[in-house]
């Protein structure tokens, strides 16, 4: 029977949420979470032999040292297949995916195999180098996206050829594949038949679609900093204790703007952090970790800066959705702009 | 300013300053708070002239604490 080695996080590996994130690289026998379902849909031509459970912000934190070590896990086992996630719209569990995927492909050069929602910042990562399959955007859709993955596992594994993004179901690789078209038109006639719906105002499918980049311009830079009006804005949801914009913890749509002007740090006990993607303890007790208005205060009083903006501007990125992201993002510059603001420094978290 | 600098570029940041991690990107609590305080400090430091630094590319800027 062939085998699968299987790679999930510390959440679907059963060990615990964003508190166990730190959760350092295991090798366990056999499936785990939702290797069950894996494991189950790849028999019986493949089984689940080995599962790699690791914590999103160890591999976000520690990526060589997390990737050596389970390449390390590996280094002894036969599989021959390498599968990851499926990691939804999860950011960092994407990207890990992505990453660990890469590797394994890099060293033992198996096929690698994942899945996640088409806004993860894994998929713009990692698409040209691996197989992802586009998932939903929360763990229900989990009995939809593992399928895709072992159907398409078990066909890698049969020897079957594997064709094109769109027949097989994979996000594009851009990776262009000489093929014969089954209607053996010719590739002059469906030009001109393209070329004439086009005309008429039809709707046409193009056979050489071209990619869509969205680059932000670079933005001139700041002439006099001690002339400069500085403003901080933040997505690791820092806001006054008690959310009085009631800004969503996860999946935000809601930003918040605070008063500032007479503070020379955040205080613990009077801002707290309401992001639902990380373990606040540490935003809690000290808040300047992720707005740092102290550290900021104190080059507006050394000269280095003219001064700070009176608001800082607060919101959620955690399943937030780029859509959502680039409204607020929008909404707040505008604001800032029309405050005369020379430059923004943007915590993420 | 972002712990996870490769994401940060793949979604359009020009200017990248590298934090420590994702629930404390300016102040590690596990370390003194002088320790932090310098860090912060010194890395919102490396963001202000990165602010004021003409640049032709999306950069990652370099940090020394």
């Amino acid at each position: 029977m062939k085998k699968a080695i299987h790679y999930i996080n510390q959440f679907f590996g059963q060990i615990g949420g964003e508190d166990k994130a730190d959760f350092e690289p295991e090798i366990r026998e056999g499936a785990v979470g939702p290797g069950l379902l894996l494991n189950n849909l790849l028999s019986p031509e493949a089984e689940v032999s080995h599962t790699i459970i690791c914590g999103d912000n160890f591999m976000g934190s520690n990526k060589e040292e997390a990737i050596t070590r389970i390449l390390n896990y590996l280094a002894d086992k036969e599989f021959d297949v390498f599968i990851a996630g499926p990691a939804f719209m999860a950011g960092r569990y994407g990207v890990a995916c992505g990453e660990i995927c890469k590797a394994v492909k890099g060293r033992f050069n198996v096929p690698v195999i994942t899945s996640m929602y088409v806004e993860n910042p894994g998929v713009e990562m990692f698409r040209k180098e691996i197989y992802i399959f586009p998932g939903g955007n929360g763990a229900v859709t989990m009995r939809i996206d593992v399928p895709k993955m072992a159907t398409f596992a078990k066909k890698i594994l049969s020897g079957e050829t594997i064709s094109s993004a769109e027949n097989e179901g994979y996000l594009p690789r851009s990776i262009r594949l000489e093929a014969f078209k089954e209607d053996a038109v010719s590739g002059a006639d469906r030009a001109v038949n393209m070329l004439l719906k086009k005309i008429n105002g039809e709707e046409f499918k193009t056979e050489m679609p071209m990619p869509v980049i969205d680059r932000v311009p670079i933005a001139t830079p700041v002439k006099d900093l001690s002339q400069a009006t500085i403003a901080l804005v933040n997505s690791g949801g820092i806001v006054p204790l008690g959310n009085p914009d009631r800004i969503q913890s996860a999946s935000a749509t809601k930003w918040g703007k605070y008063n500032i002007t007479d503070l020379d740090r955040l205080q613990a006990g009077e801002w707290e952090t309401i992001h639902a993607g990380f373990d606040p303890s540490a935003a809690n007790s000290d808040p300047n970790c992720i707005v740092p208005l102290d550290a900021l205060k104190s080059f507006e009083n050394e000269g280095k800066i003219g001064r700070v903006h009176e608001y800082v501007y607060s919101t959620v990125g955690t399943g937030t959705t780029q859509a959502e992201a680039s409204r607020m993002g929008a909404e707040i510059a505008q604001q800032l702009r029309e405050a005369n603001v020379s430059a923004v420094i943007l915590t993420s978290t | 300013m972002a712990n996870l600098v490769s994401i940060a570029k793949t979604v359009g940041s020009n200017r990248i300053v590298p934090t420590i991690s994702i629930p404390y990107p300016l102040g590690d609590p596990n370390t003194p708070k002088e320790e932090q305080w310098k860090l912060r400090k010194h890395r919102v430091e490396v963001a202000l002239d990165a602010l004021a630094q003409n640049i032709e590319e999306a950069t990652i800027f370099e940090v020394k604490i």
